[in-house]
């Protein structure tokens, strides 16, 4: 009968405080895990915001403003970019894509966003995925619009319904002579275009005809049909994304960009930015690995309270081992063997609860929050997580060992109960 | 080396002094002898020191002043590891109760000193079929001894269960303290009909302490334990 055996029996008789103290070291793991797994995700999720763009390009200001306007949609442009300068750089040998946006407008809570009809096949998200239509189609006609889902889900459009923009941010005139029309719901994917209305960039132009600096000029509205007829190319865009000929070349395309002498301006790799601007985000995932790990710790001494606590009412057991032959050590190594059992069964049940959590709520995640979970074998960073839970309870369960080697010293064989 | 000495005594304790460690209780043997294949019956009330002089004799308690020889071992030669393993090699013990460990089966409870001990695990050839066949000898049917936890027996077939564990693999010394206490008086003949039996074929000696002396004539020896040893209480400092 080896110590493994003796020390399961021993837990099995126990079962129902041995199996809520294991099922508290599966839930700690599952918690750390969890949060890893989310935390990883998210990462990725958010560095996947945007892909197949090499470059995005807009007035001078900094990286992470420059992203945080033109991809997020947070903030404002301090300049606009001129059309000329635009399409000087669009005109590059090297620049093999370009695709100008036109923000500024919104509807609703959500933003306006001016662009083409290439908008819906380069814009790229999580590793390569493009756009894709819930309902109808790109827009096609001056006042077509299309809505991203979150936009359609929380106002209840659909296609064909009618929407009217409102001229800038947080405003009260609306552009109410030109309204649009929705030409298609995009679906789901998890970032800002969820929240965005798009129309092209010469409908961002039309609505603001009749308009100057911020108030509609007096006067009868221009004609729809006026509009139609008039050329709409627009005098300045807010951001552009843009893609290279070949990869080697998006280095001689920012330099060019932002050594540009016509007008100051700033071209960034999404990537990068993107980077940067999750190390601002990243300091509440330190928060939450703590809190995690923290809860991990706290079951583990739970796991040694509860061989403690059981001590007393083994003096017996411990009495009749150490009769058999058995010396102090055995004793100690009894009980280390029990901690060390709970803890691997611990982190077994807690990997399993983990999986099949992921399972249940990955598609539920990246419906509702767009994170997207990939169900992963443990990363070695887990697998470690789970031998420390394991050398952890080992050492944690020292304390019992050593107070069950005393106890046995000073009992012999003689334990009256 | 530790010293063998030849010798026909099972156990023998010379001027030997012990106290527990933080207890005021402390004991004083002048001279104890018990010869080899001896059946001695021990006669004692409680707090006369039995479990003491047990707990020496199985080398868990280690004197402080004095000798102490077991099966021709010098045991204060012995390194507390080497002690364990004595006691593993050499003695068979059966308490008073709860002598099982209750959540492994009766064939478990059996088997385990021969974890402790390769000697005696040398001298079984097939532990099981040992095991079973000292199960047989104590009618115990087998269906109890596999499967079910020990703690389900009766207190009968728990100290029976006990015996078999005490002697499997034959060791020098059985060491009974108040083995037949728990059980009623026709139950009590039964248990020492086939304790006696066993040792019979293995040959062990065998000192059991009780305070019964309505069984002394089943012994070869009896002796009163006031007898041997000296009770000392320290004044409460």
């Amino acid at each position: 009968m080896t110590l493994t055996r003796l020390a399961f029996l021993s837990l099995k008789s126990r079962a129902l405080t041995v199996g809520l103290t294991i099922f508290a070291v599966a839930l700690s793991v599952v918690l750390f895990l969890g949060v890893e797994k989310l935390r990883t995700g998210a990462r990725a999720s958010f560095t996947d915001t945007i892909s197949g763009t090499d470059l995005i390009m807009g007035a001078r200001s900094g990286s992470v403003q420059l992203l945080l306007y033109s991809v997020f949609r947070i903030g404002n442009a301090t300049n606009n970019v001129t059309w000329e300068s635009y399409s000087d750089i669009a005109a590059r040998p090297e620049i093999d894509w370009a695709v100008p946006i036109s923000l500024g407008d919104s509807h609703r809570q959500f933003r306006v966003m001016g662009t083409t009809v290439e908008y819906f096949q380069r814009y790229r998200y999580r590793g390569g995925r493009a756009l894709a239509f819930a309902q109808g189609r790109a827009f096609e006609d001056l006042f077509d619009a299309v809505v991203g889902a979150e936009v359609a889900a929380q106002l209840g459009y659909r296609t064909g319904d009618p929407i009217v923009v409102a001229h800038g941010l947080a405003s009260f005139s609306e552009h109410k002579d030109t309204p649009f029309r929705i030409s298609g719901v995009l679906e789901k994917t998890g970032t800002p275009v969820d929240r965005t209305v798009i129309v092209g960039l010469e409908a961002i132009e039309a609505i603001h005809v009749d308009w100057q600096s911020g108030g509609r000029k007096s006067g009868a509205a221009t004609p729809v049909e006026a509009l139609r007829a008039m050329d709409l190319q627009p005098k300045a865009i807010t951001a552009a994304m843009l893609g290279v000929k070949s990869k080697l070349q998006i280095f001689t395309a920012q330099r060019a960009i932002n050594q540009y002498r016509e007008e100051p301006l700033l071209a960034v790799l999404p990537g990068v930015a993107l980077q940067e601007l999750w190390s601002i985000v990243g300091i509440a995932e330190q928060a939450l690995i703590a809190v995690s790990a923290m809860v991990v710790v706290t079951a583990v001494l739970g796991l040694s309270v509860m061989i403690l606590s059981g001590l007393h009412a083994r003096r017996r057991e411990m009495a009749i081992l150490r009769a058999m032959g058995a010396g102090p050590t055995t004793v100690m190594g009894l009980l280390m063997t029990e901690a060390v059992l709970m803890a691997c069964l611990g982190a077994a049940l807690g990997l399993v609860m983990l999986y099949l959590g992921l399972f249940v709520l990955q598609p539920w995640l990246d419906s509702a929050y767009g994170l997207f979970i990939p169900v992963t074998p443990p990363s070695l960073r887990e697998m470690l997580l789970l031998c420390a839970v394991v050398a952890a309870a080992a050492v944690v369960s020292l304390l019992p060992a050593l107070r069950a080697y005393r106890m046995s010293l000073a009992d012999g064989m003689m334990v009256k109960m | 080396m530790p010293a063998i000495v030849a010798s026909e005594d099972a156990v023998c304790l010379e001027e030997v002094q012990f106290s527990w460690p933080e207890s005021r209780f402390s004991i004083a043997v002048n001279g104890f002898r018990v010869a080899a294949g001896e059946k001695l019956l021990l006669l004692g009330e409680s707090g006369s020191g039995k479990s003491t002089l047990l707990s020496l004799i199985c080398a868990i308690a280690t004197p402080q002043q004095g000798r102490i020889r077991v099966a021709g071992q010098e045991l204060s030669a012995l390194s507390p590891a080497q002690r364990d393993r004595f006691r593993a090699d050499r003695t068979g013990i059966i308490f008073q109760m709860f002598n099982l460990l209750p959540y492994a089966s009766a064939l478990d409870n059996i088997l385990l000193p021969l974890r402790f001990s390769a000697l005696r695990r040398k001298r079984c050839h097939d532990p099981r079929a040992e095991a079973l066949s000292l199960c047989a000898g104590l009618g115990l049917p087998e269906d109890l001894l596999t499967g079910v936890a020990a703690s389900t027996l009766s207190v009968g077939q728990q100290q029976r269960v006990a015996v078999a564990r005490a002697l499997i693999g034959a060791p020098d010394i059985i060491i009974a303290d108040e083995p037949t206490s728990a059980l009623d008086a026709g139950s009590q003949a039964e248990f020492l009909d086939l304790l006696f039996r066993q040792l019979a074929s293995t040959g062990s000696t065998l000192i059991m302490v009780s305070h019964d002396a309505r069984l002394a004539d089943r012994f070869d020896r009896v002796a009163r334990l006031e007898d041997i040893a000296e009770i000392l209480r320290k004044a409460v400092a």
